[in-house]
């Protein structure tokens, strides 16, 4: 695997559009990575101009591996769409991290703004750091979320987590903040602390865990009984809820499916 | 004033009566000439290319309140296919609701150079007017939808004409409106009640009035007026399996009527998408074809046109004035849902939608709609559409050419539906091999919608004194060529001229046009009850006094093309 490493050297005056950092655009590139465009506000510049990039990208995409260093707060898109390969981000990242991305890997040594994972297909997001508001979830509009691939946060995740979700997996080590799973149709998410409220509304299908607290549980779930499961490797009792009851729910075998919220049973 | 000539190209041209003939095209300022009236003009050399007149599309969704909501709440039609501005040509965005600006831009780009907005509700005539000034290069018309208007249910059910006319000719003042629009006529006014009428002769809740007496009503008020377009209709029962009896049903109601007034249009009733109204069974697992017996009809009678509604197998965006339509849609793919009511005149509804190639419902709607213009006996009655954005975006007109023109692109599609052979057994499209020319495409797509809308006279044709809309393409039908060739030579036309401005030169758009409004301006005797009534409706019901209404002034319409209308005689 040949490896590219981007080393920020100058900060944009606005926010850096930069969804040229993927595997799949440098592996494509015949040219110099340099000379890829990178946009600031409806500017466009070239990604040397505030990269110092050194190693050479891959023939594929798979065989590329990509590192960015330094303060990336102010970068957005890394890691858009790529379908192979790997991204390391050494330093917090601004939004669109990983969007509609569909294989390979990118981690995260830092914390990333909102819509990473946004409308994500498949592989692997690690952030080893706190996550902003929506992540995995759909573009705004669209019901078509994330469909798969998994989606790990160590620290704490914003809110409007996994909206529209459809399949794949999001893990947050920490806390939430409201809106889990709004109109999710699949997938599961799970969360190791604790969350606010307004979990699964307009939930179709799909499973939520929650590892701690919920402040306030939606009144569109009803309790059904509690259940010993083994989640993301820890074994424990869990609260069943259904729901949510008011929306639409297909039947498989004549039974209604619904949504399921799992809620670990302390003692 | 500028001449140009425009050499040695095919033309196609109904009204002429050319059929690929090689002829010369000569315009001098906005209009087309004779090829001797020129003297020194700038010569567009279109050898072995295909030449006709602007487009003329006689019902699309591209302006007015209905429209921006579908823009407002999709937000991703406009992911990843937004375009800076380049040139003379502005920043575009959207796909099934583009920007005003990509409207413009694409209709041009496909040779189009007149299109008639198909619902506008009058209390946003102004927000409509404002959309069509801010598209560029088009010239367009709006159509305030009167099907569901408390004044004309009012009028109609004491069986006066003569005052729905009256309030006819007000409104279209008043709204710069172009024609008499009806969307499922009382149904939308059922709705404000969670109801629907489903038959031409469901009673109208409150208003003691049937869709059957309202189609009739506008239709004679129509001709009483002598309008430059027919009464337009969508009618009632929209989409549903079996349908077809109800469209049946609102053909009949044109039978017995003239067409009047100076245009030159035979029917009476234009009834638009048929696509949707033509369907039989009686649930969505036995749904099938009806065009057959729908053409049967339309080919006998000729008061009549329509025009097809094709599905054209996207992501779409529906958006109808039928609003308990709307509501059944959003129930059946659990997408989102906007309505909106708009007072004493109408409603609407908008909902995404994926017309699948995989979904058997589809597939046979897809069928249907090319059954529509393959049965036809007269194309000068049949036109194109997709019923923009309803059944497919309009920038798959040169696709559906293809499928018209190709039996061979028919059967690639059918081979690449999911549930082929069903499909195949519920429509009669395999048994048709009819392969339409660019002559009757020309027919189906400038001619006879000029004519229907009653605008021959200006457009749609390239004879000498007609507007210089005309465009070329790069198409030699006499040279090999494959089904794809169709679909990308018409829609990326190599030249266009709009009233004789040069808007595409070499497949690039290089200005930003003329663009006219048309509206229709029906002088009618004074009528005392009618001025009472407006000003009694606006104290007791409306939101917004008569001067906050009516579309006046350069703001709203900057260049207008006035058809005048006289009914006093």
């Amino acid at each position: 695997m040949e490896t590219v490493t981007l080393t920020i050297i100058k900060q944009p005056e606005l926010y850096l559009e930069a969804d040229c950092i993927s595997p799949d655009v440098f592996a494509e590139t015949t040219g110099e990575i340099a000379d890829l465009p990178v946009y600031v506000g409806r500017e466009q510049h070239r990604l040397g101009d505030f990269f110092e990039i050194s190693g050479r990208a891959g023939t594929t995409p798979a065989g590329t591996k990509i590192i960015v260093k330094g303060d990336l707060s102010r970068v957005k898109y890394i890691g858009m769409k790529m379908t192979a390969g790997e991204v390391v981000i050494d330093g917090n990242a601004d939004m669109y991290v990983g969007a509609w991305m569909q294989g390979g890997k990118i981690t995260v040594n830092g914390d990333v703004d909102a819509f990473a994972g946004t409308g994500m297909k498949g592989g692997e997001l690690r952030i080893n750091g706190n996550a902003g508001n929506y992540l995995g979830s759909a573009y705004r509009g669209d019901w078509r979320g994330m469909t798969g691939g998994r989606i790990v946060v160590t620290g704490d995740a914003g809110s409007d987590l996994g909206t529209f979700m459809n399949g794949g997996e999001i893990v947050v080590g920490g806390n939430v903040d409201v809106h889990v799973a709004t109109h999710a149709e699949g997938g599961t998410i799970i969360i190791k602390g604790d969350a606010k409220s307004r979990l699964g509304g307009q939930m179709v299908e799909g499973e939520i865990y929650v590892f701690g607290d919920i402040d306030v549980m939606m009144p569109g779930f009803a309790y059904r009984k509690d259940v010993d499961l083994e989640v993301d490797g820890a074994k424990g009792r869990f609260a069943l809820y259904e729901g949510d009851l008011g929306e639409r729910h297909r039947k498989r075998k004549g039974q209604m499916i619904y949504g399921k919220l799992y809620q670990l049973v302390r003692p | 004033m500028t001449e140009y000539l425009i050499k040695n190209g095919f033309v196609f041209d109904p009204v002429l009566g050319i059929r690929g003939d090689v002829t010369d095209i000569a315009i001098k300022g906005d209009k087309i000439v004779e090829t001797d009236a020129v003297k020194n003009p700038r010569v567009i050399d279109a050898t072995g290319k295909t030449v006709m007149a602007g487009g003329v599309d006689v019902h699309a969704h591209v302006a007015g309140p209905k429209v921006n909501i579908g823009r407002n709440f999709r937000p991703e039609d406009k992911l990843f296919n937004t375009r800076p501005g380049r040139g003379v040509e502005r920043m575009q965005g959207g796909f099934s609701v583009p920007t005003t600006i990509r409207t413009g831009y694409n209709y041009a780009r496909m040779g189009y150079t007149t299109v008639m907005e198909a619902a506008m509700p009058p209390l946003y005539a102004r927000h409509t007017h404002e959309e069509m000034r801010d598209t560029p290069i088009i010239d367009q018309g709006a159509f305030p939808v009167f099907g569901n208007n408390w004044f004309v249910l009012e009028y109609l059910k004491n069986n006066e004409i003569d005052n729905a006319a009256a309030y006819i000719a007000w409104l279209l003042r008043a709204t710069k409106g172009y024609a008499v629009k009806v969307v499922n006529p009382g149904g939308t006014e059922a709705w404000g009640w969670g109801l629907n009428c489903e038959n031409v002769h469901d009673p109208v809740p409150y208003f003691d009035i049937t869709p059957a007496q309202i189609v009739r009503g506008l239709i004679e008020a129509n001709e009483y007026l002598g309008l430059p377009h027919s009464m337009h209709i969508h009618a009632n029962n929209l989409g549903n399996p079996g349908n077809y009896t109800t469209t049946l049903d609102t053909f009949k109601l044109s039978e017995g009527v003239k067409p009047r007034g100076r245009f030159g249009r035979d029917q009476v009733m234009h009834h638009t998408h048929v696509q949707f109204h033509s369907y039989g069974g009686d649930s969505w697992g036995n749904m099938d074809s009806k065009a057959d017996k729908i053409m049967d009809y339309v080919n006998s009678h000729d008061n009549i046109t329509i025009d097809m509604g094709q599905v054209t197998l996207d992501e779409t965006t529906t958006m109808t004035a039928d609003g308990p339509f709307e509501h059944h849609l959003t129930e059946l793919n659990h997408l989102k849902w906007a309505n909106a009511d708009v007072e004493l005149e109408t409603a609407a509804g908008v909902v995404p939608y994926v017309y699948s190639p995989n979904i058997k419902v589809c597939a046979i709607q897809w069928c249907i709609g090319l059954e529509l213009a393959l049965l036809a006996k007269d194309p000068m009655r049949v036109f194109m559409t997709t019923d923009h954005p309803n059944a497919g975006p309009f920038i798959r007109y040169p696709r559906i050419m293809k499928w018209l023109m190709s039996q061979e692109a028919r059967e690639q599609q059918l081979d690449a539906f999911k549930h082929k052979d069903k499909v195949i057994d519920a429509t009669h499209i395999a048994g048709i091999d009819r392969e339409l020319d660019l002559y009757e495409i020309a027919q189906m797509t400038r001619a006879g919608s000029a004519k229907a809308l009653g605008i021959s006279d200006i457009c749609g044709g390239l004879a000498p004194g007609l507007t210089a809309d005309v465009a070329v393409f790069d198409f030699n039908p006499n040279e090999p060529y494959v089904p794809d060739d169709i679909e990308k030579a018409f829609g990326d036309a190599e030249h266009l001229f709009k009233t004789g401005v040069h808007v595409i030169n070499g497949h690039e758009i290089v200005s930003n046009g003329n663009k006219r409004t048309l509206w229709v301006n029906a002088r009618v005797h004074e009528n005392p009850q009618v001025v009472r009534d407006v000003k009694e409706k606006f104290l007791r019901y409306y939101t917004v006094t008569l001067n906050n209404y009516e579309v006046h002034g350069h703001h709203y319409v900057p260049n207008p093309y006035v058809i005048e209308v006289d009914a006093t005689q």
